[in-house]
């Protein structure tokens, strides 16, 4: 298919051009800065309806790979080869969705070296794109580690008090990871002589390299997703960086992670994965738990989301690994819906923080009184945290947990605990910042959600309520590639069953 | 082997003209007195650049004087890294050696003496040519480095450049005379790599490849023997910094490389491990990427900065070596250029920094600079980044090709541990960032000279643009490499 329009490369560089574009405005006077705000909101939307216009196109019957490009690029095996499947087309339109919620809200909050911070998500865009177009791992890990240069800038120049070393530990502890990641990459090249995504899926590697390689990718996932105990990195994180940032880390980014469990660990090394299995489950049951705990006892609204969110992880690796076709459609699923959730919840906590300048909880109460419809909102995204049926938490949370008990009864009971937690935390926060008596002096002057707020905050609302009461479009979308993934692993693990019986 | 002599002298032609240009510049230099500076520098970057069209439109082959001087396509590829990085110094040296009053023709005139010393250390294939091109090179180094010579630092740097150098050049004429007595008598590469080769190895050969390495070790400043680097560095004028990091450094590494294959490769290995040199190699490979990541994190002066981010990415260079295969050589040739470009404009940036009070050499005294100057900033951000080893920079290719290679060779532990030495490293690369884009601003710097944005511009684009027009240079290495083997 080589006559049809590059879509994906499109996509992937044209928040570059629109990078470009607002490199040549002068930076001086607001007119200057209002026309760089609406060249980035512009060339975000504009992706983003690309993005639609893909995802019109995409066959969900085909669980292969569609709209593949491929060009000869650093010599043999190592190619530019573009392709989205099941798994990786909603990453795409997720991130050309929230690229523009990243832009509008920090319409007013960022008023210093705008120029360089619109330049800077538009090519963190690119990477993210690029990231889950990519069909060769050399340029997938390229993308991937490219991200960390704009989002290092973006939390270490615009985030809060300590962000020189929040933004630091981040780089270094995802460096640590993913460096790894690249001795495996090199070892699967002289391995294979290509490191062409399509290829590798099809390569069989032996057992004992398998489990080097597992763990050289386990060691960069884990870190991004982040899972337990490598998570430490990501509370300071998420709390100095600009909420924008904290909205494309949480939404987006992260996903990386598990969508590398699924590009690569999963199906390249499936021995290994089975092994290792009970491992994950353990980390992630923990994860679920231990965070929720943590969660509880923070008195900073940003902090109790973080924990809230590395805690929700925890099913998207458990359902991942449990390895069948609800598991895994339910840990993508759960992808999506925490990216969905988690930016809405942080940047409602963005806005509360724009009003009153300081995230502590204790800071807050009655909000309910002046601010109604800020408070319905919440609401929902509160109770889409919890994973109350008929939001999009409650579908991810439910399939992975039907689909790990089928495997492992006891790691689903000890998951489920989660939920409960969950709603223990997040009440806790909803009860103490929304609900009371409107006591505060500060607090009585606060103005209920503007026009921009209603913008942002509304269709991520809707969204959450619709996909969580009609999942099936995202569903469909992901069934081929996931019956496939998951057949071909099983097949892989019978396989090997059957050589030992021998 | 009997090539009639002007064929011979054919071979070295380069060499000559560099010869005759010295010659004739100190001539001119000594009648016409210190004025003539601007008149010698033009004429020597005019020889250079000769030299190197020279080396680009005469792709000659072949052995000269015996086994003296070989002249094969990785020669070639390193006299036109080295001389071009050269001549580049020399460009962005005008400015400074104006302010810092060492503008005398000399300067011009010992920076042609040392590539032409350089020149013939790359081609050289005895022990004795090695030693002698290498003693040329490193005598008007010597001088170089205490050209300030009213400045007790510029002074010392090169009183302690020269001692230190000279009893490494002790080490290596030690070890040749052994390789020689043990050998029975030869100092040509070819000859020895055939008694090395012999199972299992006597004794006196190890002791001398191991002074001999020991030796150039010193040279290409590789741990234990890098003492020298970070005082030189910093005393030193910054464009003769330059010249060690860029220049002196890629003549360096095409010695060691040279020997290393076309030597010491052959040699069996030692009681069923390694081989002698392989093991001598990974073990300063991985001090050099340790030590210089360590002790890089306390440096708050640029220049010792830079200083010890060049004997980490010698340890980076010497992975590649370790490997001993085409692969491997290929990866060394393509970091070096990838290092070269970047420290070239690392340079060209740190001769930027220049206050109304003069020049400063503080990292705290880039505070806020993206503020000030966002060119400056930008283009240091990408050479910081890309020394990192982040993609899509040119540096992070480098990385991939030394690395894999390693990996290929079934080196993996090295490997790992070269990357757990990148993340040590990339904390004081990205200080750097962080101090120019969180910091309040606290001066301003001058304006930058032209010939200096414009080595800036340049390197900044080969750094960010590596990832599309990297592929062109990957044949040239490869034939480079193959020529050795």
């Amino acid at each position: 298919m080589t006559d049809q329009w590059p879509i994906l490369s499109t996509l992937t560089f044209l928040p570059l051009f629109g990078a470009l574009l607002i490199l040549v405005i002068k930076d001086e006077g607001e007119a200057a800065k209002r026309n760089i705000r609406n060249v980035a909101l512009l060339t975000s939307l504009f992706v983003f309806v690309l993005t639609l216009i893909m995802w019109a196109g995409f066959d969900k019957n085909n669980p292969g790979f569609q709209w593949r490009e491929q060009i000869d690029w650093l010599g043999k095996g190592l190619g530019y080869h573009l392709g989205v499947d099941g798994l990786s087309v909603l990453f795409v339109v997720l991130a050309a969705f929230l690229m523009p919620f990243a832009i509008l809200a920090s319409r007013y909050s960022v008023k210093e070296r705008l120029k360089e911070y619109m330049v800077a998500f538009l090519i963190l865009e690119t990477t993210i794109i690029g990231a889950f177009c990519a069909l060769n791992a050399l340029l997938f890990y390229i993308f991937f580690e490219g991200s960390l240069i704009p989002i290092f800038l973006i939390i270490g120049v615009w985030g809060g008090p300590h962000r020189a070393a929040a933004a630091l530990k981040f780089f270094l502890y995802t460096l640590l990871g993913s460096l790894l990641m690249l001795v495996g990459l090199m070892a699967i090249y002289w391995q294979v002589g290509t490191l062409d995504i399509p290829v590798l899926l099809s390569y069989h590697f032996p057992v004992t390299m398998q489990i080097w390689l597992w763990l050289a990718f386990f060691a960069s996932f884990a870190v991004k997703l982040p899972m337990f105990p490598v998570h430490t990195w990501l509370p300071d994180t998420y709390v100095q960086a600009p909420t924008a940032g904290t909205l494309m880390l949480s939404g987006i980014l992260l996903k990386f992670g598990g969508y590398g469990f699924l590009r690569f660990s999963l199906p390249m090394f499936p021995l290994a994965s089975a092994k290792f299995a009970p491992l994950i489950f353990v980390l992630s049951v923990i994860a679920v738990i231990y965070m929720s705990l943590i969660a509880l006892v923070q008195k900073d609204m940003k902090r109790l989301i973080a924990y809230s969110s590395v805690a929700h992880i925890g099913y998207v690796t458990m359902g991942i690994f449990a390895a069948n076709i609800e598991a895994v459609e339910g840990a993508v699923f759960q992808m999506l819906s925490h990216g969905l959730v988690a930016p809405a919840l942080f940047l409602s906590v963005g806005m509360l923080y724009e009003r009153m300048r300081t995230g502590e909880i204790s800071a807050y109460g009655g909000l309910v009184n002046n601010m109604p419809k800020f408070a319905a909102v919440f609401m929902i995204f509160t109770m889409a945290n919890i994973g109350l049926p008929g939001t999009t938490g409650f579908i991810g949370e439910f399939l992975t947990l039907i689909g790990t008990f089928r495997e492992h009864s006891w790691i689903a009971l000890f998951a489920a605990t989660g939920i409960i937690l969950s709603a223990a935390y997040m009440l806790y926060l909803y009860r103490y910042i929304i609900f009371g008596s409107l006591s505060r002096e500060s607090l009585k002057s606060l103005l209920d959600l503007s026009t921009r707020e209603k913008c942002l905050l509304y269709p991520l609302a809707g969204l959450i309520i619709f996909f969580g009461i009609y999942p099936a479009p995202l569903l469909n979308m992901l069934h081929g590639s996931v019956e496939l993934l998951v057949n071909n692993y099983q097949q892989a693990l019978a396989n090997s069953n059957a050589i030992f019986a021998k | 082997m009997h090539m009639d002599i002007m064929a011979q002298f054919m071979l070295i032609l380069p060499e000559l003209l560099l010869a005759a240009g010295i010659v004739v510049l100190m001539l001119i230099g000594a009648f016409s007195g210190e004025r003539s500076y601007t008149v010698i520098t033009v004429l020597a970057i005019g020889v250079m650049i000769a030299a190197v069209i020279m080396l680009i439109t005469l792709p000659l082959q072949g052995t000269a004087f015996g086994t003296a001087l070989i002249c094969d396509a990785f020669g070639r590829f390193m006299k036109i890294m080295a001389l071009t990085a050269a001549f580049i110094v020399l460009i962005m040296s005008v400015g400074a050696a104006r302010a810092g009053k060492f503008d005398k023709f000399e300067f011009p005139v010992l920076v042609l003496l040392s590539c032409l010393g350089m020149l013939l250390m790359i081609s050289a294939g005895n022990m004795l040519s090695l030693y002698l091109g290498l003693e040329l090179h490193s005598l008007a180094l010597y001088v170089m480095a205490a050209l300030d010579r009213d400045n007790a630092r510029s002074a010392e740097a090169g009183l302690k450049y020269f001692i230190l150098g000279s009893l490494a050049s002790g080490l290596l004429l030690y070890g040749i005379s052994l390789l020689y007595g043990y050998s029975g008598g030869h100092i040509d590469f070819t000859g020895l790599s055939q008694v090395l080769r012999k199972d299992p190895p006597q004794l006196g050969l190890i002791f001398g490849l191991v002074f001999v390495l020991a030796g150039l070790a010193f040279k290409i400043s590789a741990v234990p023997f890098h003492m020298w680097t970070p005082d030189v560095y910093e005393g030193a004028p910054t464009p003769i910094s330059a010249f060690f990091a860029t220049a002196a450094k890629i003549a360096a590494v095409a010695v060691i490389v040279r020997l290393v294959i076309m030597c010491f490769g052959a040699a069996a290995p030692v009681a069923g491990s390694m081989p002698a040199w392989q093991q001598i190699i990974v073990f300063i490979a991985l001090a050099s990427m340790f030590l210089g990541a360590f002790a890089g994190i306390a440096q708050r002066n640029i220049k010792r900065l830079m200083a010890y981010s060049s004997i980490t990415h010698i340890g980076y260079i010497l992975v590649g070596l370790a490997a001993g295969t085409i692969i491997g050589v290929t990866s060394v040739l393509l970091y070096l250029l990838i290092y070269a470009v970047i420290m070239l404009g690392c340079f060209a940036f740190i001769l930027a920094m220049n206050t109304e009070s003069g020049p400063v050499e503080k990292i705290d005294d880039l505070a806020g600079l993206s503020r000030t100057n966002p060119f400056m900033a930008g283009a240091m951000s990408l050479f910081m980044f890309s020394l990192a080893g982040i993609p899509p920079l040119s540096g992070f290719f480098g990385k991939w090709y030394v690395f894999s290679a390693a990996v290929q060779a079934h080196f993996v532990v090295l490997a790992v541990a070269g990357m757990i030495a990148a993340v040590i490293a990339a904390f004081y690369y990205l200080r750097i960032v962080k101090i120019m884009w969180v910091d309040e601003p606290k001066g301003r710097f001058l304006a930058m000279p032209k010939e200096l944005q414009l080595v800036l511009w340049l390197s900044g684009l080969f750094t960010l643009f590596y990832f599309l027009a990297g592929i062109w240079f990957l044949p040239w290495a490869e034939t480079a490499a193959k020529s050795l083997f």
